[in-house]
């Protein structure tokens, strides 16, 4: 239990990568990696609600949802879920939690619409979790998303000093260079499987 | 005279999306699904095909309401608009194209998400007609499947040899299969929109490609936060 636990939450990190091998949550990526501490503060954000999220769109869907045979409303209804939930824990922080209000609460309302939020909560359904396991997923995804924002926002720091032919300058020299640091998490395909033996 | 007029903006209206504001290549809305499934011609279409339906039926019904939407809780009324739509589009591709469903997986649902139908429920649909709206949504719909079947081709062609599941370039030549891979998405993408800014500088425009800008600006939040996502 506890291997696959510990398997579930590295392959999220490094193999499984959302921003850098699946392709999830490309806009703040590129977006909001371009300093170190604004990287940092938005993946804080993105790991809080996607284990909150998940905590709450699991249960919605095997107690509810499957056993009435709405499977397909799926879609709608963890959306929704998320946008109140955002909704939620952005007046419940700024009523209890000023610190962690100032520190996390403007990145809250991009939350929304981030595909890694609905991305980890319909992933975790398709792949057939059990509602230990979702949670440790989604507490690796988020930490591999805090992983690759702030090790792209270093190579970003480089990147400002460096001189580009004239079209790549801007956003597809910041592409090239995230297609670079994508291949560095392609070296660890089947090491998490090796290591736990799966 | 006036009809006339009407009909010329409207033309402007759908051909706005193709080139001026491609949406992910001017815009760069969108970018998860352009740089996730166009390991293939096949998929590329797909994706940008069932993108169109929902984007023209959730721009008509995002401006059919927009004098009935309070304007607090308007982000969240086009959301659940537009998830509607998707939910429609994953049962039709689940029923016909099974094949195209396995393939997708999860960024079909994912539309919902997808900068592209909440931006342009935000920047276009919200203040415009309903007529004007529809031809807006299969403008930026066609802009996004040919940006992503360009996408496709390249992957496809230069990645596995083939397109549309064809062996075109002889087996002897060895494909760059790291094309297909993760990191030849991003690459990709980078080069071809180096491409079209090129295409741009040339004709002595000038184009402003700070990812800063793109990432926020041209994000359906950025009303919301102001446009200070990242900038504290």
């Amino acid at each position: 239990m506890a291997a696959k636990l510990a398997f579930i939450f590295f392959s999220m990190i490094l193999t499984n990568n959302y921003v850098l091998v699946k392709f999830l949550g490309i806009c703040p990526f590129l977006g909001v990696s371009k300093k170190l501490d604004s990287a940092i503060g938005m993946s804080a954000a993105v790991t809080f609600v996607m284990v909150v999220a998940t905590a709450a769109t699991w249960p919605i869907y095997t107690n509810l949802l499957e056993p009435q045979g709405l499977g397909y409303l799926q879609t709608i209804v963890f959306i929704l879920v998320i946008a109140i939930l955002v909704q939620l824990l952005e007046i419940v922080m700024k009523r209890f939690m000023p610190p962690l209000y100032n520190a996390l609460g403007i990145y809250l309302p991009l939350i929304t619409t981030n595909c890694t939020i609905l991305g980890v909560t319909i992933l975790n359904i398709d792949n057939g979790y059990n509602y230990a396991e979702s949670l440790v997923c989604a507490l690796g995804a988020g930490v591999g998303f805090m992983l690759a924002m702030v090790m792209f926002s270093g190579v970003r720091r480089r990147l400002e000093e460096a001189r580009p032919p004239k079209p790549f300058e801007g956003l597809p020299i910041t592409l090239v260079a995230a297609s670079i640091v994508s291949l560095s998490f392609t070296g660890f395909g089947g090491l998490i499987e090796k290591i736990f033996g799966m | 005279m006036e009809k006339q007029s009407k009909k010329s903006n409207r033309l402007a209206v759908l051909t706005n999306g193709l080139l001026h504001e491609n949406p992910s290549l001017r815009l760069v809305l969108g970018t998860c699904p352009t740089l996730a499934i166009t390991t293939s011609v096949f998929n590329s279409l797909g994706m940008g095909l069932a993108a169109t339906f929902v984007l023209i039926g959730s721009n008509m019904a995002v401006s059919a309401c927009r004098k009935l939407i309070p304007d607090k809780v308007r982000i969240p009324a086009f959301i659940t608009i537009i998830a509607g739509f998707v939910t429609v589009v994953m049962m039709l591709v689940q029923a016909f194209v099974p094949d195209l469903y396995d393939a997708l997986g999860v960024y079909l649902p994912l539309i919902v998400v997808n900068c592209i139908s909440l931006g342009r429920a935000e920047m276009f649909a919200s203040k415009n007609p309903v007529i004007e709206s529809a031809l807006d949504g299969l403008g930026m719909g066609i802009g996004f499947t040919l940006t992503l079947t360009v996408m496709g081709f390249v992957r496809e062609l230069l990645g596995a040899g083939t397109v549309l599941g064809f062996q075109v370039l002889p087996a002897k030549i060895e494909p760059f299969s790291i094309l297909v891979s993760p990191p030849g998405g991003f690459f990709v993408f980078g080069v071809l929109m180096a491409v079209a800014i090129w295409l741009d500088q040339r004709k002595g425009k000038t184009v402003n490609a700070d990812p800063e800008a793109a990432g926020c600006a041209g994000c359906a939040n950025s009303t919301l936060c102001h446009g200070e996502g990242g900038k504290v």
